[in-house]
Formats: structure tokens, sequence, C-alpha cells
């Protein structure tokens, strides 16, 4: 791999947020108005719940992380979106990029625009609600990763039917996340699902990730087990995010798709 | 030869795009790539870039099949422009030839733009956005990425369509001048018979997926009894024949 053509690829990105002072708004208002709402269905919940007495902030605690893979996985399609609204695709695909250059540009470009979304709103939490992610300590790093793995996955899936099916998959790119919400049980247990859908719900990582920051918030212990189990599994769709990305590639260069692409 | 298509077809489903097409294009020639709409230049250039796989066929360049290639190794020797694909529109055009600079690898960097701004006459626009351009000078900025790593293949699809007079003959005077400076191999796709004549040593015409004729301008035309190129299109393009 070329870093400095990666680093290319991020640096449109970058200009492209700079450039316009309204994208970084927007980059920012969407996680804050997330995080205030929850802030205060958390705050609700805190004082009228048995289950969470004691726990002050795990919804909000959830919410933060949940959008952190939110924001991870809506950054990476929009950045291939942003490719194929602008009509560049022809340019970019026939510069001497290879598609793993592609992908690492759009995956590490991914974390910037996330962070630049999430960093002010929790900021935020810490005088407002009295809550920080950073009391999950050292996990909370792994916790990240595993969440990262799992949006770049998703948006690697989005992306690859966006180069199956065109700019009409873009709809869909909006809805995957919501799709695995309810299964990911990130405001409440497994157990609350029923029996088959937990089956279904363990094999994916949020299940694992939610589980046990409710289980380090909770108990004040951590399981690495738990935490590691979550980003093997995350790495493993990872992985098939890879192999589905590049089955799409050739897919549409047999099609011919690649040339006519945001027309 | 330099470039040798050989036997090259793709089909889209039940659709032939293009029918066995057989061609080369000898080093620092400029070829004119002619049809109708539809006729299939586009995915000929396509397969080409390696944007489309075909569904038979040979692209060898030095005698060497293009697929034989490393992707960045191959396309690091090539470039295409054409209106219809744009460059980020929220860029300025200093930030997009920086960024395409980047991309295939240009040394001296800062040193390429300003020499290409310069010729291209593009540096009085250098720190506006792309997507606030009149299309002149968009084609104009699309022209200096195409031409920012020095390609030694150079794909131009219809390079001047939609603009005035002036901004076409600029392009046209430009294309012309950097080929005499410059070693290039030419593949133009264009409608527009004046640029042909002007700029290309040889013509292929197509119609419906195949190669209909080829030749020089001035072989073409007199082979077909016309005055002028456009003429001899309009006959190619609407006659049933194959030549």
């Amino acid at each position: 791999m070329n870093f400095n053509k990666i680093y290319a690829l991020g640096l449109r990105h970058i200009y492209l947020i700079m450039n316009s002072f309204p994208r970084i708004l927007d980059l920012i208002y969407w996680p804050t108005v997330q995080i205030f709402l929850w802030g205060f269905i958390s705050k609700f919940f805190t004082l009228n719940s048995e289950y969470y007495s004691n726990t002050v902030g795990i919804i909000l605690t959830a919410a933060i992380l949940y959008d952190f893979l939110f924001r991870a996985s809506i950054s990476f399609n929009m950045m291939f979106l942003e490719e194929i609204w602008s009509r560049n695709f022809t340019n970019l695909f026939i510069a001497p990029i290879k598609i793993s250059e592609i992908i690492a540009a759009l995956t590490l470009t991914a974390i910037l625009r996330t962070l630049i979304g999430l960093v002010p709103a929790v900021l935020i939490t810490i005088p407002l609600f009295g809550v920080s992610v950073l009391v999950l300590g050292m996990p909370l790093i792994f916790l990240l990763l595993s969440l990262y793995l799992f949006g770049v996955t998703l948006g690697l899936l989005v992306t690859s039917g966006l180069l199956r099916y065109g700019p009409s998959f873009e709809n869909i790119a909006w809805a995957s996340l919501f799709f695995l919400a309810p299964l990911g049980c990130i405001y409440y247990p497994i157990e609350i699902l029923p029996n088959y859908l937990q089956i279904v719900a363990k094999a994916l990582p949020l299940v694992h990730i939610f589980e046990e920051m409710r289980n380090i918030l909770m108990t004040e212990t951590v399981n690495y087990f738990n935490i590691m189990k979550s980003i093997v599994i995350s790495f493993i769709y990872f992985i098939f995010g890879i192999l589905v990305f590049y089955i799409s590639y050739f897919g549409a260069k047999k099609r011919g798709t690649l040339i006519n692409m945001g027309e | 030869m330099f470039i040798e298509i050989k036997s090259l077809t793709k089909n889209y489903n039940k659709y032939l795009a293009v029918n066995k097409i057989n061609f080369v294009i000898e080093k620092n020639k400029t070829v004119g790539l002619l049809g109708p709409n539809g006729c299939g230049k586009t995915t000929t250039i396509g397969m080409m870039l390696g944007l489309v796989t075909p569904t038979s066929g040979e692209i060898k360049l030095e005698g060497k099949n293009i697929d034989l290639f490393k992707r960045d190794e191959i396309l690091r020797r090539f470039n295409f422009a054409s209106p219809y694909v744009e460059l980020p529109k929220k860029l300025t055009v200093k930030q997009n030839l920086e960024i395409y600079g980047r991309l295939y690898g240009i040394r001296n960097l800062k040193k390429r733009i300003d020499e290409i701004s310069h010729d291209l006459d593009i540096k009085n626009f250098f720190e506006r956005k792309t997507g606030e351009l009149s299309s002149g000078q968009k084609n104009r900025v699309s022209l200096a990425k195409s031409l920012i790593n020095k390609p030694e293949v150079l794909l131009l699809d219809e390079p001047t369509a939609s603009l005035d007079p002036d901004i076409g003959d600029f392009i046209r005077s430009y294309i012309q001048n950097y080929k005499s400076k410059n070693k290039v191999t030419i593949l133009l796709a264009s409608h527009n018979m004046n640029e042909v004549e002007r700029l290309c040593d040889s013509i292929i015409m197509m119609r419906k997926g195949k190669i209909i004729d080829r030749g020089s301008c001035h072989e073409l035309i007199k082979k077909h009894g016309r005055n002028n190129l456009e003429e001899t299109f309009l006959k190619l393009a609407r006659s049933k024949d194959e030549f």
C-alpha cells in the first residue's frame, strides 16, 4: 500500500470539510441533538427506574457508543457518495490507486469525520448531565475499536450495494443501521429479545459490546473475554465486507456501471 | 505497435455494445474514434481504462496484455478527460490538482502544477471552487488533471463539447501544441469533425459496436467521394454497409 495515495484521498475529504463551515456544523449538529435527547431520557430513567437506579448514565453512554457506530458507518458511506454526487467516480477509478488503498483511505478518513461530530457532543455531556464515557477506562478503546470496525463494515456493505445497484441504493445507506439496531441490544439486555432472535443477536458484535458496557458500569468489573469476542466478530465481518466490496467492484466492471456512475 | 486492440467485444446481457473490434495505435500518433451516439466509443474507452471488463478480446500495450500489468502500474501511464466526468465541485482548482497529482505520484508536484496551470491559463481561478467555474474553465481544469502525470496514453472523450468556438479553438491548439512538444499517444472520441481533421493522424469509424471504416481523413474523404469529413461521417453513419 502506498500511504501517499491514501493520504491524498483522505486529503480530498479533509479539504471538503474545511472548505465548508455548514458542512462542519452539519457534522456536529446531529450527534449533539442526539446526545441531548438521550441525555434527558437517561436522566428521566435514572430517576424513575430501579434497574438503572445506581447506574447513572448507562443509557447516555449507550447512546454515545451507538452514535459512534452510526457516525463511522455514515461517514464511510458519505465519502463514497460524495464521489458519486460530484461525478468524480471515473476519475477516481482510473487513477493509479489500488482498491485496497481506496478502502484504507475511506476507513481512516471516516474516523476523522466521526470524531469531528462526536467529540463536541461527548464533551457537552460531562458538565450538562454529569456523564462521561471515559469512566469506562481502558476497555473504552477496545469497545470503540470493535464498534468502528463494525461501522466501517456496514459502510463497506452499503458502498458495495452502491457499486452494484448505483445511486438508487442511496436510501439503503441511510436505513442500514436502523435495521440492525433492534438486534444490537443497545439500550436493553439481550434477555429482552425472544430466544430465536438472541441467537441471531449473538452473532453480531453489538450485543457483546453493549452487554460489556453495561457490565462495566453496573459491576465495575471488566470481562476482557467479551471484549475480545466482540473485536474478533467485528474483524470477521470487516474481512467479509472487504470481500463483498471487491466482488461488487468486479461486478460493476463487468456491468459497465463504473463509467456511468453519478449520471 | 504501441496499443493493439484485438477482437475486443463487450456484451451487456443481450446488448452487444462492442463487436469484435480490431485496431492499432502507433506510438505518439493521434487516432480519432468517430461514430454516432451509442456506437460503442465510450465502452471502448472504458475497456481501455480498465473501467469495463471486456466480454472477450484483448487490449495490448507494447505487446503485453494490459491484464498482466498491475492496476496502478498501467494506470500511471494513462489519463483521461471528458466534460461528462467532473472533478470534485466543492474543492478549489488548486486542491483538485494537488490531490490528483499526489494520486499519480508526481514528483515536484508544485512545479508541475505551476507549469500546467500557466500553459492552460487557469491560474486566475486557481483558488475558486471547481463547481463555480464556467464550462470552458472546467474543461481546461479537466485537461490539466488529465495531463498532470504527462501520460503516455491520453484518452479524450469529446474534449470540446459544449464550448464556445474561442475556447474550443484554445483547447484544440493546446492539444496540438502539447503533442508537438511531448511524447503522447492520443485516442480522441469526438463529434466535431473540424477537430478530428485538425488533430488526428487517422480515424476509426464505428457504428453499432463495429468498426465500419478506417484511414486518414484525406483517404476517407476521397474514398467516399465527399467534400469534407462531416459529409463522409454522415454517409458512413447512415449507410448499412461495411467498407
